[in-house]
């Protein structure tokens, strides 16, 4: 039967919402257990939020020094190692998880399924090609282990709150490379809500046309209290930093609100934002692809329609 | 130094993908084929190492069918010093095109190999990290930025957080995102160069890599269609929509 191994994502102390969706897609496959890993230099209050997720049945904590950062060449044997016993090991399809699960699965020799998208069931799933343009069933070796990245935008969170998993400290004993090495993370301080988790998205593109006139889109998210997000296009014009881009290449997200403001609707983008609620449109190009997929489409000038929408807001 | 890249050829990003009706694949006869755009990337940036001295020959790795040449001949165009093709009729899986990249390594003993972070056409996202793997050496992923000095690359990934930046030992593995640099375009005359430039031939099967393939493929389906929604005329009618979906 299948017991299932999976990567806890962190960051700054704190449990990434990515785990539990990563939980989500391991209940779908009915094993025998769920069994969280997290990997830090002091794991103890993840572990203790990730006990609380429905569905898992003990969290596993590897406490040292070196887990200070995910660095994949670190954490990789590690996870190897613990995944020993295990029939799948999930991690979530961020980039946390793309860096690191295709090492794991390279040392365990191993294919991987990258971005799950639904389980068919327990070697047999669902994920994306071609930007999303095509979805694919693939069928993995029942006889290996399977290592697979899932697409956190296809998955709610499974709830948190009524379960005391057990917490266990495990002891790894395998050699760790010191030819990577952690420099520093520079973080784009926001108190605005995280793209990848929101409930609402306001996202501008090229459109908005310079880094100042941008402004309009985040006072206009914060009116609403929405994440902001933003086009590539956006993003290589140098209007908002690289960690607000959606799409293919960006971020996939699954807002139960996403308005793209002055965004063309170039498939790329479209890609991440498929399993939206509601999308809306505003664009003054009454073709602009993106009404295609749209909700609700509004064709006019952004920097007069966004006015009038606060207004409107009282 | 050497750099290794990998030249993948893809369905090009503009074809709009169609699966096939009986779901048995998607249609790819007479479709536009080009570069892994991240592939172009990687390339680039091989090429702008040798221009600082940094590297002296950069060479382009392609795994696919024999009619794969002209597109290694668009990487030697662009500027890459050699190319090498690894010949196979076959769906080369992510863990099979890193154990091919590692033999490839051992033979040629580069400095630093630079793939591109996914391929559009599977998006898996996997080679580049397999392949370091293997190769027990280091991963920089998702680059956005990358500096050599000392035997030792500093690289700024791009990761959901914001910028990452670490430092890796050489030899060692990049993976190249979008804003890394802009590729070259190709001139006439560098393709009539690129004739010239010598593209080694390898029989994927001389190369003594297991294809046990893990993953099969049993079925393609569209995805599911968003439809066409409604026009509003104005923003004060948005806004009610909106409210009333509870949206707002
Ligand atoms: C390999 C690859 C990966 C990619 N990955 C991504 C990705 O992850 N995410 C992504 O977004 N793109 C991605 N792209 C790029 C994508 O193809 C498009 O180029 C990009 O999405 C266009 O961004 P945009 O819609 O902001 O710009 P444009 O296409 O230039 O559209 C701007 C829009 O703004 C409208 N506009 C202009 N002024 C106003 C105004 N005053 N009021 C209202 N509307 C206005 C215009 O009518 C136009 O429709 C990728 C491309 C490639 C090749
Ligand atoms: C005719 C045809 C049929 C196919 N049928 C199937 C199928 O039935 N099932 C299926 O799963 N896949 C199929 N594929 C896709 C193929 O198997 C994928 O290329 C493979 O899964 C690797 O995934 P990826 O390229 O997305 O890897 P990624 O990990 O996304 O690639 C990252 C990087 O690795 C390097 N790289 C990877 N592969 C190569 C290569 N061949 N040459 C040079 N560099 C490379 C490149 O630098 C690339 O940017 C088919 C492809 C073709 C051409």
């Amino acid at each position: 039967m299948s017991k299932i191994l999976v990567i806890a994502e962190h960051l700054g102390g704190k449990l990434n919402s990515s785990t539990a969706r990563a939980v989500s897609a391991a209940a779908a496959i009915k094993g025998d257990a769920i069994d969280v890993l997290v990997l830090s230099d002091a794991p103890d209050a993840i572990a203790a939020e990730a006990a609380k997720i429905e569905g898992v049945s003990r969290v596993l904590t590897v406490a040292k020094p070196e887990n200070a950062h995910p660095l994949a060449a670190v954490l990789a044997p590690q996870i190897a190692k613990a995944a020993d016993g295990y029939s799948h090991v999930f991690a979530p399809s961020t980039t946390f998880g793309k860096d690191i699960a295709p090492r794991v699965a390279a040392l365990l020799g191993v294919a991987q399924v990258s971005d799950v998208m639904s389980v068919e069931a327990a070697h047999t799933f669902n994920r994306p090609i071609y930007a999303g343009n095509a979805i694919i069933t693939v069928e993995a070796d029942a006889n290996h282990t399977v290592v697979a990245t899932i697409r956190t935008a296809s998955w709610s969170a499974a709830a948190s709150g009524a379960n005391t998993a057990p917490v266990e400290a495990l002891t790894i004993d395998v050699p760790l490379p010191t030819h990577t090495r952690f420099v520093e993370l520079n973080q784009g301080s926001s108190d605005r809500p995280d793209l990848q988790s929101a409930a609402k998205v306001v996202s501008g593109g090229r459109g908005v046309g310079s880094k100042e006139n941008f402004d309009i889109i985040y006072k206009f998210a914060d009116k609403i209290g929405a994440a902001v997000g933003a086009s590539r296009a956006a993003v290589d014009a140098g209007y908002c930093p690289n960690e607000m881009q959606v799409g293919q290449t960006g971020k996939i997200i699954a807002p139960e609100l996403y308005m793209a403001i002055g965004i063309s609707g170039a498939i790329q983008h479209l890609t991440g934002i498929k399993d939206a609620g509601t999308i809306v449109a505003i664009n003054k190009d009454g073709e602009a692809p993106i009404f295609e997929v749209a909700d609700f489409g509004l064709v006019g000038d952004l920097f007069k329609i966004i006015p009038e929408l606060e207004a409107a807001l009282g | 130094m050497k750099i290794l890249v990998g030249y993948k050829r893809v369905v090009d990003y503009n074809v709009r993908i169609q699966v096939k009706p009986d779901g048995s694949g998607v249609v790819t006869d007479g479709v536009k084929l080009s570069a892994n755009p991240f592939d172009d990337i990687a390339l680039e940036e091989a090429l702008r190492l040798r221009e600082k001295g940094v590297a002296e020959e950069v060479i382009v790795v392609g795994i696919g069918p024999a009619n794969l040449t002209a597109h290694l001949r668009n990487g030697l165009a662009m500027g890459a010093n050699r190319a090498i093709h690894v010949t196979t009729e076959d769906a080369v899986q992510p863990l099979t095109a890193a154990r091919v990249f590692l033999k490839l390594i051992e033979k040629e003993q580069p400095g630093l190999v630079i793939l591109g972070k996914q391929a559009i056409d599977d998006d898996a996202n996997q080679t580049g990290q397999m392949l370091a793997a293997l190769w027990d050496r280091p991963q920089a992923t998702f680059a956005g930025k990358v500096e050599i000095a000392d035997g030792k690359a500093t690289v700024t990934r791009e990761v959901d957080a914001g910028l990452e930046v670490i430092e890796a030992d050489l030899p060692a593995v990049i993976t190249t995102d979008l804003r890394l640099n802009e590729p070259r375009f190709i001139k006439l005359p560098d393709i009539m160069k690129a004739k010239s430039k010598p593209i080694d031939v390898i029989e994927f099967g001389s190369l003594g890599v297991e294809a046990h393939d893990h993953l099969k493929t049993t079925h393609y389906a569209a995805p599911a269609k968003r439809s066409k929604g409604v026009m509003v005329k104005d923003a004060a009618e948005l806004v009610a929509a909106l409210k009333q979906k509870g949206l707002l």
